[in-house]
Order: structure tokens, then C-alpha cells, then sequence
């Protein structure tokens, strides 16, 4: 009703904007695997890092100049300059249509775990080895490592933090109502149906219908292994056995109605963690500091523990977020951009500084056994170890977890499919057969071949 | 005769030179609408007749992606639901400006100035603003709303749920395109000469006849304007379920309205050319909605 022709304009803009880009893009897009690639000798890389050279970075991590100041000063001839472009999707968005364009695109840009399969299918980031990236392999966490490497041993990032899952819990409510932190998931099934008896206000906790990534981190440790690319063939199984039994375990929770499916990071979420409406968060290992910021009222009342398991006295969990640093393929200073990814990331006091800053859970081994790191005491948590807790579950990660390559499109149809299912209280099970056939038909429609 | 062929040149090199004029007065604004509009849509038109694969790259595919649209459940629903939004919310928010510029204008009013100004406001503030505040008090907990029910002892609707959910956008949009629309509609009504008025009142006509017989038939080209813009406004409906869909992720969808659907066909499916297909289909559909609205009006007139 308000300019109406101006959003029609709009829309058709921006997809023009997107596509002017398209006929830009023509020839390259060799991915850039088979043999691995020469090595740069160190006399160039010294060359490199004396040479007068500008490199454009973006990142979303509050902060992040004062990491930046860190490398400038140890390479004065190198200076990043740093470009907010948004946190995540819209950052992804910008990147994406600066790539096709061909110009604009950063040297280094953050990347999520997640979406590296994304970027590498279309041939967008830089190959690390020959920049000595492989030999920083054993200061990662293994399964961190996995994430960042390709099927041909490339190394498209590297990692800057994590986010291993969890379990946080009001100690407060388990007291009052009697219940021990549960350590399998028929325990915390029996817990969710006492509490809501109990107290109908209260839910053990909350499932969003609309947050993807817990949801994988879940399938992650319950085993599923639902994406597999192969060149331009992919293994699409998200709705195998093991996908079926997390699907029918927290499909039957909601059907019930002893756990909420509240949309998360809203205004109603938040006043549920803060009035206790969910008695635990499943969350990772960056969320006690978010949530010690974002629920005050409820400072010493809670707890961490690991996920509950599916068989008594294992081990195991699954991942939820985390960032790395990626070198753009297009990049004019290949070398200087791989060694400041390399330096933000790797240097001790660069990562000792995301830590302790920007409370960044670590990716390095070194910083997760330092007990500078672990042994914090936050109040918020009574004085429990919580960063101890999480460095015990982040070594308990499977390794070999792996990303669709195209993660808006699955995660959208994740949405429409089995979070509308949760939030509806409906059919989750079958929810996973649609979902599946919503990423087949896209993957046949982007030319893969599905198996 | 000489006189006669003299004259005819000269007039005509005036009339030229005032064309001339005119051109360059309207330049700036061609300028404008011939790159921000003209090319951004011939181009859009261009792209909706390829098809670009993760796997296979570009490819010529005609009108593969029009076809596509045309049986497209998730862009029809769409259509559907934006349809139904028009013959409901529309007729209601018309039928509030109308109402209230005529409550104005009948100068019965106490504080019309402020009134009217309160009617107004909400146009005022930004769509991203206005479903903000919305959302919060359509919250299902801990809204103003929810608590004030929870109160009298009743069951509080979800007002972010499925079933509830489109009467929440059409109050949003009510909200804050009654004010804009009885601007127009006030404004017609000022131009009517009063001498109208003076002369139906020595008939003996009186406020409700003079409204009825005078100031709605006055109204008739406002109040088509308004119409036309809430067509377009209703089938291009983007920025308030965009809003929304925070708040209730499960409930809009991403083919929610058709603009929704081309904006993530899009950015998520990173489908440019279908995006640009499904946005010229829908140009296509306002643009026969505007005209056969307008035919129907003219002819009733006629």
C-alpha cells in the first residue's frame, strides 16, 4: 500500500543484482582438488609478509581488531582491513554475490563450519596446503580438523572456535522437583513427563522448530551421517534408522507436550529462560556465556552437564556452530591472506584472546587444556568449572560429520518440514520422508546426481 | 499565401523547441527510470528464460521456468492466500479511511486536527518497527495481549498461530495503511466546492444525505486510487510477514506470499532465474487485478 512499485522494484533489483552477476561469472570453476598443489617456499612467504600489502577481512566477531592489532604488529607491513558484512546468512549473501561479480570479495572472511561445503562446491576458497596449513593439524581438535578438510585432503580453513553440545540445567528446579541431571535420553524422556505433571508452566526444555542446527548437532550425536558428496554425486539419508529414532523420540516428546517447541533467540524465548519456563537449554559451548548475558535474573541458578546418551555410559556428542577463517580463492595475496588466517588463529595470544575477549570456545588443543581457560569459576553457574565440562565434551566430537553443499536450501526445507512438524506437534517421522524429498528434487534440479 | 507558409514553419519550430524543453525537463526523472526500472526488468526478463546449475552451469531453457511456475503449489498457495488478504483486509481498511475522512471533514469533531494526526502516525512508523511492536504484543506467553486474557480466566488465542495468523498481518497492515489512505480520500474531499454543499443544504439535504449524494460520488477517482494501491500493496505483501516469521518461523513459510517465495527462491535456493520468473508472473497478475478493478469502476460510471 505504501510505494508499492518501489518494492516490486526491489525484488526484481535484487535479483538482477544476483544474476548481473551470473553472465560476470562465465568460465572458472575448477574446484581446485586432485593432486595436492606445490608448496610455497619459505623465502616467498617472508617475501610476501615484508611486502606493502592491504587485505580486506570480514568478520562478525565483536572485537576482532584487537586480534587483528596483534598480527599487524608482528607483520607491520601487512594491514587487514576489517568489514562487518553481518552475521552469517547475510554475510553469506553479500559474499556470495561479490564472488559471482567478481569483485568486492574479501581476501579472509569468516566462515561457519557448516557452510565451507557451500563455498568449496563452487570453487570459491583457496586450497591452504601449500601454505603449510597441514602441518597445523595436530593443534586442532580431531574432530574440528575434519570439518575444515576436503575429500582430497584440501584444507579450505581454519578453525577459530566451536561449539561442542551440551546440556545446561536449573539446578534450582531439578532440587525442587526432585530430579538428577539425566545421563540417557530415556532419563531425561521420564524427567521431561515429571516436570510438566508436576509444574504444566514448566517444560524440561525446548526444542525450536525453527533452529537447524541444534537439531544436527542432535543427529550428529545420535550417529546419522546424512550427507555424503562425491564430486557431482551425493548421498542424501536423512531419514535413515538412526535419523527415524531421534525424529520419533523428540516427535513423540512434543506430541505429548511435556517439552516446549518455542521459536528460538525470539523475545518470548528469552523470557522463557528467564522466568523458567525450560528447566535446560541444549545448547553449545558458546551459550553459558550468551546465556549468562541474556538471562541475568537467573545468575547461580544453573548447571552444565553433558548431553544425555542414547546408551547408558557412552560417550558421545555432536556439534553445534563455530566459525573458521577462509582464504578467497580470488585473493591477489594468497600468501599474506593464508598466513594472517593462519596467525589469528594458531598464535597463542591471538587465541588465548578470543577466548578470554570475546569468549570464543577454542578450538586448539593447547588453549583447552590450559587451565588459565578451564578453570573459571563463573558465578553464574554456582562456581562450576563450565569451560572444564565443555573441553571434556569437545573431545568426545565425532570426526567425520559432513555438510550438504547447499546448506540455505536443506536448512529452509528443515524449517518447512520436520521444525513445522515439532512446532505443530505433528508427525515428526514422517516429517523426515518429506524433508528428504524436498532435498532430493532440489539436488536433481542443481544437476547432482542423488544415490 | 506567402503570409500562410511563413507562419506554419515558425509555429512549428516553437512547438519543437517547447518539446525540447519538456524532454529536458523530464530527463532527469528518464534517466532515473530508465536504469533503475526499464533495465533492472528487461534484464530480469532476460534471466528468467535461462536456468543455472550447482552442477552443469547456464543453460537456455525458454520458457521452462514460466511453465514450472504455472504449476508451482508453493507459488500458487501463495497467490491464493495474498488473494484472500485483498478481499478481506482491503474492504475493511478502505472502509475505515472512508469513515474517518468523513468524520474530519463533517467538522463535528472535537480535536480533528489531532485526530487526525493519530490516524496518521502509524504510517509514519517503519514497517520493521511497527511488526516489532506487534510481535510483541501478539507474544503467546508473555504478550500484553496473552496476559490480559490469562487475567479474565480465559484461553488466549495464538495470535502468531496457523489458524490466526493472516488476521494478525491484515490488522498490522490496517494499522498502518488506514491513516495513509484516509489522508487521500481527506484531501479529495477538501477540493469539493462548497457552493456543492450551500446548494444541497437549500434543498434541504441533510449530513448523511449531503455525504451519500455528495462527497462519496466526489470521492470516486480517490477513492480508485486507493484501491489500485492496495491491489498492488496486497499482492506484493513482503515486509510484515518477513517480520513475522521470526516470531513464528513454523507458521510463515517461505512461500508465505509470492515475494516472499521470490526472494527465497532467490537468496536461499540460489535460484536467480525462477526468482525472476515467479516476479514477472506476479507483475503480470497486479497488472490485470489493477485493470479489470479499473475497468469495472469506469464502467459502472459510464
Amino acid at each position: 500500500m505504501r510505494t508499492p512499485r518501489l518494492r516490486l522494484t526491489r525484488v526484481l533489483a535484487a535479483g538482477v543484482a544476483a544474476g548481473l552477476v551470473l553472465a560476470g561469472c562465465g568460465g572458472g570453476s575448477d574446484d581446485g582438488s586432485g593432486d595436492t598443489p606445490s608448496s610455497v617456499s619459505q623465502a616467498d612467504i617472508d617475501k610476501a609478509m615484508q611486502t606493502p600489502t592491504e587485505l580486506t577481512f570480514w568478520s562478525w566477531v565483536p572485537n576482532i581488531d584487537k586480534e587483528i592489532a596483534l598480527f599487524q604488529k608482528k607483520y607491520p607491513a601487512i594491514k587487514v582491513k576489517l568489514v562487518n558484512a553481518g552475521q552469517g546468512e547475510p554475510q553469506y549473501t553479500k559474499l556470495r554475490t561479490a564472488l559471482k561479480a567478481g569483485s568486492g570479495a574479501p581476501d579472509v572472511v569468516q566462515i561457519e563450519f557448516q557452510y565451507i561445503p557451500t563455498f568449496t562446491i563452487t570453487g570459491d576458497l583457496l586450497d591452504l596446503r601449500p601454505y603449510g596449513a597441514e602441518a597445523l593439524k595436530d593443534q586442532f581438535v580431531d574432530w574440528t580438523w575434519g570439518q575444515v578438510t576436503g575429500a582430497d585432503g584440501q584444507v579450505w580453513a581454519i578453525p577459530q572456535d566451536t561449539g561442542p553440545m551440551g546440556m545446561l540445567y536449573r539446578q534450582d528446579i531439578f532440587d525442587k522437583y526432585g530430579i538428577k541431571p539425566p545421563a540417557t535420553w530415556d532419563e531425561f524422556a521420564a524427567a521431561a513427563r515429571t516436570l510438566h505433571t508436576a509444574d504444566p508452566n514448566v517444560y524440561l526444555t525446548n526444542l525450536a522448530g525453527n533452529q537447524n542446527g541444534a537439531w544436527m548437532g542432535l543427529l550428529w550425536q545420535a550417529g546419522a551421517r546424512p550427507f555424503k558428496t562425491d564430486g557431482d554425486q551425493i548421498t542424501v539419508s536423512v531419514n535413515d534408522e538412526a535419523s527415524k529414532k531421534l525424529a520419533g523420540y523428540w516427535g513423540g516428546l512434543a506430541k505429548e507436550g511435556v517439552i516446549a517447541t518455542d521459536a528460538d533467540f525470539t523475545d518470548q524465548w528469552f523470557q522463557g529462560l528467564n522466568r523458567g519456563k525450560y528447566a535446560t537449554w541444549l545448547t553449545a559451548a558458546w551459550g553459558p556465556v550468551f546465556l549468562s548475558s541474556s538471562a541475568k535474573d537467573t545468575s547461580g541458578k544453573w548447571r552444565a552437564a553433558p548431553l544425555p546418551q542414547w546408551t547408558a555410559g557412552a560417550n558421545e556428542a555432536g556439534n553445534w556452530g563455530g566459525s573458521t577463517s577462509a582464504v578467497v580463492k580470488a585473493t591477489k595475496n594468497p600468501i599474506a591472506a593464508a598466513k594472517f588466517a593462519e596467525f589469528l588463529n594458531t598464535d597463542p595470544e591471538s587465541t588465548m584472546m578470543f577466548a578470554t575477549e570475546q569468549f570464543l570456545f577454542p578450538a586448539t588443543k593447547s588453549l583447552l587444556s590450559n587451565p588459565a581457560f578451564t578453570d573459571q569459576k563463573p558465578a553464574f553457574y554456582g562456581g562450576q568449572q563450565v569451560n572444564q565440562v565443555f573441553a571434556g565434551i569437545s573431545d568426545t566430537v565425532a570426526t567425520d560429520f559432513q555438510w550438504p553443499p547447499f546448506l540455505d536450501q536443506t536448512v529452509n526445507d528443515w524449517d518447512e518440514t520436520v521444525g513445522k512438524s515439532l512446532a505443530d506437534r505433528t508427525d515428526t517421522v514422517a516429517a523426515l520422508d518429506q524433508w528428504q524429498e524436498r532435498i532430493t528434487t532440489y539436488a536433481k534440479n542443481q544437476g547432482f546426481t542423488v544415490k | 499565401m506567402s503570409t500562410v507558409t511563413a507562419a506554419v514553419p515558425r509555429r512549428r519550430r516553437v512547438a519543437s523547441r517547447r518539446a525540447a524543453a519538456g524532454y529536458l525537463f523530464v530527463a532527469p526523472f528518464l534517466v532515473v527510470f530508465v536504469a533503475m526500472l526499464v533495465v533492472p526488468l528487461a534484464y530480469a526478463g532476460y534471466l528468467s528464460l535461462f536456468r543455472e546449475q550447482l552442477i552443469g552451469g547456464t543453460t537456455f531453457a525458454g520458457l521452462d521456468n514460466y511453465t514450472r511456475a504455472l504449476t508451482d503449489d508453493r507459488l500458487l498457495g501463495g497467490v491464493a492466500r495474498v488473494g484472500a488478504f485483498f478481499a478481506i483486509q482491503v474492504p475493511i481498511m478502505l472502509g475505515l479511511a472512508l469513515f474517518f475522512a468523513l468524520a474530519l471533514d463533517s467538522g463535528a469533531l472535537w480535536l480533528s486536527r489531532v485526530l487526525r494526526l493519530g490516524i496518521f502516525v502509524p504510517y509514519a512508523v517503519p514497517s520493521v518497527v511497527a511488526a516489532l511492536m506487534w510481535g510483541y504484543l501478539y507474544g503467546p506467553d508473555f504478550g500484553p495481549i496473552a496476559q490480559l486474557f490469562d487475567k479474565v480466566g480465559w484461553d488466549a488465542p495464538n495470535l502468531l498461530g496457523a489458524d490466526l495468523m493472516l488476521g494478525s498481518l491484515a490488522n498490522v497492515v490496517t494499522w498502518e495503511f488506514t491513516g495513509y489512505n484516509m489522508i487521500i480520500l481527506y484531501a479529495a474531499l477538501r477540493a469539493v466546492p462548497t457552493e456543492l454543499y450551500e446548494a444541497a443544504a437549500v434543498d434541504g439535504a441533510g449530513a448523511w444525505r449531503i455525504a451519500w449524494s455528495i462527497k462519496i460520488p466526489a470521492l470516486r477517482p480517490a477513492l480508485m486510487l486507493t484501491l489500485i494501491f492496495s491491489v498492488i500493496g496486497s499482492f506484493q505483501l513482503f515486509n510484515e510477514p518477513q517480520l513475522l516469521q521470526r516470531l513464528a518461523p513454523n507458521v510463515i513459510d517461505s512461500a508465505y506470499t509470492p515475494n516472499l517465495y521470490a526472494y527465497s527462491l532467490a537468496f536461499t535456493s540460489q535460484d536467480v532465474n525462477y526468482a525472476a520468473a515467479v516476479s514477472f508472473l506476479l507483475g503480470i497478475v497486479i497488472v490485470a487485478v489493477s485493470y479489470t478493478v479499473q475497468l469495472a469502476a469506469n464502467r459502472r460510471r459510464s
